[in-house]
């Protein structure tokens, strides 16, 4: 008994620096910028409003760039789901000469985040006109080391694919594309559950290449747009920031609390084992 | 893993028509053998991965050495081969020893305050307690939160008058501007990044935990060996895969840090966290050197070729193996 009380307190004392973060940002963004460092700090707003919501789509147009964020990771989400489940499925179940070589050739992307090569990046995008474009940051996961990881990964899951299974679909007298298809992929829905969760993620939070590939403010992303909340000194304008922060997390939060028993369970026992 | 539960998807789907197989011409059966068939189905199924990891991966690495050669300045549009010279200069470059102990320092107080914390957290929420699930969701909920969002937040509680220091006020703490500080910056931005994805390796080692043969705990509880004892050596081994493949990475992961040093604290106080990433950035562009940018592009690439070599290496050396 003694012993439970003591975990229960490490377990709401270690809570502290996980969940304070996100209730200050929301009760700051209520609060006005005068008061924001106000002494002692006010868990909760004595007057709370919801003005510095509002300048937020006054400063910057914050209603565009939250669409350029979603549309630009639900097309690399799928993107990468297509590439990746086809190759996976390819390297796992079929014969073809090469196929080891050609397997570690995909590999080598894992080696190379795209840190590495954002210089040769940025001149190639450049050269087909395409900075200032959203095409950098959708092409490049879905083609580069974020989509490796995915093809490693749906290739582990469908080498644990029964080989029975396809044989009777082919005395059926389906092809490779129906068997893909029509079999593999729907056996195969805890991993690419668990590649659509870390890709979407993986897309949501890119802040490195949105500061380099665009440069006008109505295509900017959520990350990028979310350092931009400045006064006329470059000093931040807390509330409305924190606003703008708000607005970005807590959706993909309520998500998350809805569905979190496969959030975390696909993501832990499909998503990086083997 | 386990496979998968088989359900009958295939016998439920109404009978529609199969779609053609893969570019399989009409009327030459004789050549278009079933192997043959599935040989192009392979490599039509990896062309695009294939493709796009030729394009944007491995055309751009070979190009970053190429321009490492090279004294390239953007704005003059001057574009010179100079052999190693920019090799030259990052070798004498009076920055790169505060870069290099930055990445370091950031690398290493990563991983080890992560997995330490991970493997704890996971400890805990692996006990016989009600209400472990709402705990796992709440320590894993900043890996939802974005990247940018979590950083602003912390910056402003950070603050030399915010929130941290405030509630440090409260008790009588008299707490340092955290942000600009040489002693404080760099553990700032570990923590920072520590909350942000500790969730992740949490889950995983819960996985691995619950993994482990309860017939071991007890067997160990017969031979009377100490809690203490039981981890160290029935627990640990068996999860050590798991412990080295979260370790890997980590540390690749740390070392592609940009965001939370660009929003924290532009790599200051002085160079103090400025990590190579950040360098790379500064170098290419905001001083629009892409020849130097692209020689520390190199040497990021070798930092993280040499890791992953030296974990593989331990990997044999020290991971127990199941089968």
């Amino acid at each position: 008994m003694r012993t439970k009380v003591w975990l229960y307190g490490v377990l709401l004392v270690l809570c502290v620096p996980f969940v304070f973060p996100t209730w200050w940002m929301v009760t700051s963004s209520l609060k006005p910028n005068a008061d924001i460092f106000a002494f002692p700090p006010a868990l909760w707003p004595d007057d709370p409003s919801w003005s510095a919501w509002g300048q937020v789509f006054d400063m910057q147009p914050f209603a565009q760039q939250y669409w350029n964020s979603a549309y630009i990771a639900l097309v690399v989400t799928l993107g990468t789901l297509a590439v990746s489940a086809l190759a996976g499925y390819a390297f796992a179940r079929v014969r073809f000469p090469g196929q080891n070589a050609l397997f570690l050739v995909v590999l080598t992307g894992l080696l190379i985040p795209s840190e590495v090569t954002i210089v040769p990046l940025f001149r190639m995008f450049n050269s087909w006109g395409m900075v200032d474009t959203h095409w950098p940051l959708i092409l490049v996961p879905i083609f580069g080391a974020p989509s490796v990881l995915a093809t490693f990964i749906m290739r582990q899951f469908f080498i644990t694919l029964p080989g029975e299974l396809e044989e009777a679909a082919r005395m059926d007298g389906l092809g490779r594309p129906a068997i893909f298809w029509r079999i593999a992929v729907p056996l195969a829905k805890p991993a690419l559950g668990a590649v659509s969760i870390f890709t979407f993620l993986h897309s949501w939070n890119l802040y490195l290449e949105p500061i380099v590939f665009v440069q006008s403010q109505e295509k900017f992303t959520l990350p990028q747009a979310l350092t931009q909340f400045v006064d006329v000194y470059q000093g931040p304008l807390w509330n409305v920031q924190l606003s703008a922060a708000s607005m970005t997390a807590i959706p993909v939060l309520i998500v998350f609390v809805i569905a979190q028993r496969q959030f975390i369970e696909g993501l832990a026992h499909t998503g990086l084992k083997g | 893993m386990t496979p998968s539960r088989s359900t009958p998807v295939a016998d439920r789907a109404p009978a529609r028509p199969a779609p053609a197989g893969a570019g399989a011409p009409v009327g030459r059966p004789s050549f278009w053998t079933t192997r043959r068939r599935d040989r192009l189905t392979g490599y039509l199924f990896i062309a695009p991965q294939l493709a796009g990891t030729v394009l944007f991966v491995l055309i751009p690495l070979g190009l970053v050495f190429w321009y490492s050669l090279h004294e390239w300045n953007v704005l003059a549009d001057e574009f010179t081969f100079t052999g190693g010279e920019n090799y030259a200069k990052l070798a004498a470059d009076p920055n790169l020893p505060g870069v290099l102990r930055a990445t370091g320092l950031f690398s290493a107080g990563l991983v080890v305050l992560n997995l330490a914390l991970a493997l704890f957290l996971a400890v805990l929420l692996n006990q016989k307690l009600r209400g472990t699930t709402f705990f796992r969701v709440l320590f894993f909920s900043p890996v939802v939160v974005s990247l940018v969002a979590w950083t602003i937040v912390w910056q402003f509680m950070l603050q030399d008058n915010g929130g941290v220091n405030g509630l440090l006020a409260t008790v009588g703490v008299d707490g340092p501007n955290w942000l600009r500080s040489d002693g404080t910056a760099m553990i700032s931005v570990i923590v920072v990044q520590v909350f942000k994805n500790v969730g992740l390796n949490m889950v995983l080692f819960l996985a691995a935990l619950q993994g482990v043969p309860q017939e071991l705990y007890e067997a160990a509880r017969v031979d009377g060996a100490s809690r203490w004892r039981t981890f160290w050596r029935i627990t640990m081994p068996l999860i050590s895969p798991t412990v080295l493949l979260t370790s890997i990475i980590t540390v690749v992961g740390s070392l592609q840090v940009f965001a939370q040093i660009a929003i924290l604290t532009q790599g200051g106080p002085g160079t103090s966290t400025t990590v190579l990433v950040y360098y790379l950035y500064q170098q290419a562009f905001q001083f629009h050197a892409f020849g130097y940018g692209s020689t520390l592009s190199v040497l990021l690439f070798a930092i993280v070729l040499a890791l992953t070599v030296v974990q593989w290496q331990l990997r044999k050396r020290w991971v127990h193996h199941e089968n």
